[in-house]
């Protein structure tokens, strides 16, 4: 029982050091360290390296690293430099974005949010480059795009919080912070704000498609495990040349669920569940003060919200002296 | 390696199981269903009552001379009659002197001068009149929040001659805008006046001294934007950070004012959102009206580290209680502080508003475990 249901992988494999194919001539030259790793064979293979760093993942570590660096030692400095605070303060230290008096100006002082700025770019770079990394080594491979378009959907989300929709709205203000709980507070600021998030049908989507993807991943993983012994990890040549361990993972869910997927929609389901969640929750964040004030009132105009009795409970504002 | 895996995923679960409060709970709808409008009481874990303090001695009659005649220097009590005068300062006595008080400031002598009861050469004696006259104007101008329990020095004071629960303009406003070492902007960090979140702690200041009230709504009246509600995110942060303190000073969750649909709508609100609302406002008039007119006469150990005096917020009264005391109203051992103007004003919730409180809000004492007493029938 234990070998199908555990985390850990239960087959490694030893023998020499796969290189992988030639690169052609003129390219980054992959590194020629390479070794067996029996912990990162548990959950994964065990070979480490060649690695293939190239110009643009160098770049990409490099910006990485400027923004990890901007964003923390901004949080040091903000306790003074003492290392005890900022490892008990950590998860309530935050890199803030400028405030609202400094709408969009390109450049904030540093100390007032341009930091913020810096890390952003960085991290906006950093991302970028490795998004073109993916692109052109799976180019290089001679393997579709999936894992470059799929990387590109949640940096359209991130770009859509930290800069898109701060540009629209003309304010960097409206960015989420660098920080743990600081984001996490943000969240629910940017909820309370613009009148309860749950009302915005995009939000909705992309919940849909949050929750979807980890039930087909269950759902995948879970066919793909308990058909292992019937040869289901050559699932990408069931798709054409169906064995029996796809055939009976697609009688157990006809039989459970009177659908099934094959063995290449499942796939196609998972990724585009997966992309799909992103897209969908950037075009919510868009539309969000742009479009929508209160996703509440929205709700109600267009009668989506649900209709509760009311309490009776009248604005102590709108009453007359009420103002006090 | 199976036993060690088992073993592992045990004391795993058992810790996290460990964060959990025991207990039995009693959870109770207070609002239409499916709105996740429960109130949940903590009825294995009622602590015991705050004591309410018995009277230094009965309350004497009213009627003849009044404390005007009979003493000198008496501004604000100037027509109450002399007996109810004395009981009164006997309470004060009780309710705000410390009992450990050196021989020096003991009793009476806390604030007067005892070879010259009329003088007001101690500090202590001018904040008192000024208190009083904060009192009266609370039990009188805002029964819309303090209903007809009333307060009195108890309230707050509890015995100590400085509230236990009060602030003053915190340290974090001073930060040179200018450096990123030791700035935080006012937010993120640990601080209990917002509930340990990383929201703006600097809640008092704005919402309490200053104008901010009025910028506690954030969500839009309208669904679609206009250029008169341009409201920042950061100051639905502050926002929130002043509910998290109405929250812990109060004991309760959003739901106890709140529909979670609409945090604005009023309309889907408890009733008792109407009497925060109110509650807001009266700490803002009590710290501009009150408190800071006395800034000249506290000495500087009595004043924050900024030189603005101690000024009061929801905890000062409600120490961590819906109703503080429990609802007890004390206000009968001191008719002399309902102040004038006879009968208070009704409370302004709208017409239906009693019907909206729901009956669960009315054991203060299971919605917190905290000291608090059974609840009083018919008091609200």
């Amino acid at each position: 029982m234990l070998r199908y249901q555990n985390v850990f992988t239960q087959v490694q494999l030893r023998g020499p050091i796969e290189n992988g194919p030639a690169i052609r001539t003129g390219s980054f030259v992959r590194g020629r360290s390479a070794h067996f790793n029996y912990w990162a064979g548990k959950l994964g293979a065990a070979q480490i390296g060649p690695i293939y760093l190239g110009k643009l993942g160098l770049a990409s570590l490099v910006c990485a690293f400027l923004a990890f660096e901007i964003i923390g030692l901004n949080m040091w400095a903000s306790v003074n430099w003492d290392p005890i605070q900022f490892v008990r303060q950590l998860p309530w230290l935050a890199l803030e974005p400028p405030g609202p008096e400094w709408g969009f100006t390109p450049f904030v002082p540093l100390a007032q949010g341009g930091w913020w700025q810096m890390a952003g770019f960085f991290m906006t770079a950093a991302l970028l480059l490795w998004w073109l990394r993916t692109f052109r080594r799976a180019r290089a491979l001679g393997l579709g795009n999936h894992v470059a378009w799929a990387f590109g959907a949640g940096i359209f989300l991130i770009l859509t919080l930290g800069f898109i929709r701060p540009l629209l709205m003309g304010s960097w203000a409206e960015a989420v912070p660098f920080g743990i709980f600081p984001h996490l507070d943000w969240t629910a600021a940017f909820s309370i704000r613009y009148g309860n998030l749950f009302y915005n049908p995009f939000h909705c989507l992309s919940i849909v498609f949050l929750y979807g993807s980890t039930l087909l991943f269950a759902m995948h993983g879970a066919t793909v495990l308990a058909t292992a012994r019937y040869g289901a990890e050559r699932e990408l040549e069931q798709i054409t040349d169906r064995g029996t361990a796809f055939e009976r993972g697609m009688l157990f869910w006809r039989w459970t669920m009177g659908f099934n997927a094959t063995a290449e929609s499942i796939h196609r389901w998972a990724w585009w569940f997966a992309i799909l969640c992103p897209i969908t929750g950037g075009i919510g964040i868009l539309l969000t003060g742009t479009v929508v004030d209160n996703w509440y009132l929205w709700a109600v105009i267009n009668q989506f919200a649900a209709d509760y009795p009311s309490t009776g409970v009248l604005d102590p504002a709108a009453l007359p002296g009420g103002a006090l | 390696m199976s036993r060690l895996v088992t073993l592992s995923v045990g004391a795993v679960a058992a810790l996290a199981i460990a964060g959990c409060e025991p207990g039995a709970k009693v959870s109770t709808q207070t609002g239409f269903r499916g709105a996740g409008l429960n109130q949940i009481n903590d009825v294995s874990n009622i602590k015991a009552a705050v004591a309410i303090p018995a009277e230094a001695y009965p309350l004497p009659p009213d009627g003849g001379p009044t404390a005007g005649q009979t003493y000198q220097n008496v501004q604000v009590l100037r027509n109450v009659s002399t007996e109810r005068f004395n009981h009164l300062m006997a309470q004060m006595n009780l309710w705000v002197v410390p009992a450990n008080a050196p021989a020096e400031q003991a009793g009476c002598n806390y604030c007067h001068n005892p070879a010259n009861m009329a003088s007001d050469e101690k500090y202590t004696k001018v904040v008192a009149r000024r208190m009083l006259q904060m009192t009266q104007n609370i039990n009188s101008r805002w029964s819309s929040h303090v209903k007809q329990t009333g307060v009195t020095c108890y309230t707050c004071h509890r015995g100590n001659a400085v509230p236990a629960a009060v602030w003053a303009r915190a340290d974090n406003t001073s930060a040179d805008p200018d450096t990123i070492r030791g700035n935080k902007r006012g937010q993120n960090t640990p601080d209990p006046n917002v509930g340990y979140a990383s929201l703006p702690s600097d809640v008092f200041g704005p919402y309490f001294a200053g104008q901010a009230a009025d910028e506690i709504r954030v969500a839009s009246a309208r669904a679609l934007p206009s250029p008169d509600h341009a409201v920042s995110i950061k100051t639905a942060e502050a926002s929130y950070g002043l509910m998290m303190h109405l929250s812990s000073a109060l004991g309760v969750n959003c739901t106890y004012c709140h529909n979670s649909q609409s945090f604005r709508a009023w309309n889907l609100s408890t009733a008792q959102r109407a009497t925060a609302y109110y509650g807001i406002r009266m700490v803002r008039d009590t710290n501009q009206s009150y408190i800071e007119s006395l800034t000249s006469v506290f000495p500087a150990y009595r004043k924050g580290p900024h030189g603005d005096p101690y000024k009061v917020n929801c905890t000062t009264c409600h120490q961590g209680v819906s109703k503080p005391l429990g609802g007890v109203s004390m206000i009968a051992q001191a008719p002399a502080l309902r102040g004038p103007g006879g009968a208070p004003a009704p409370a302004e919730a709208g017409p239906n508003a009693g019907a909206a409180v729901p009956a669960a809000f009315n054991q203060p004492g299971t919605l917190t475990g905290r000291n608090e007493p059974a609840p009083i029938p018919g008091r609200q």
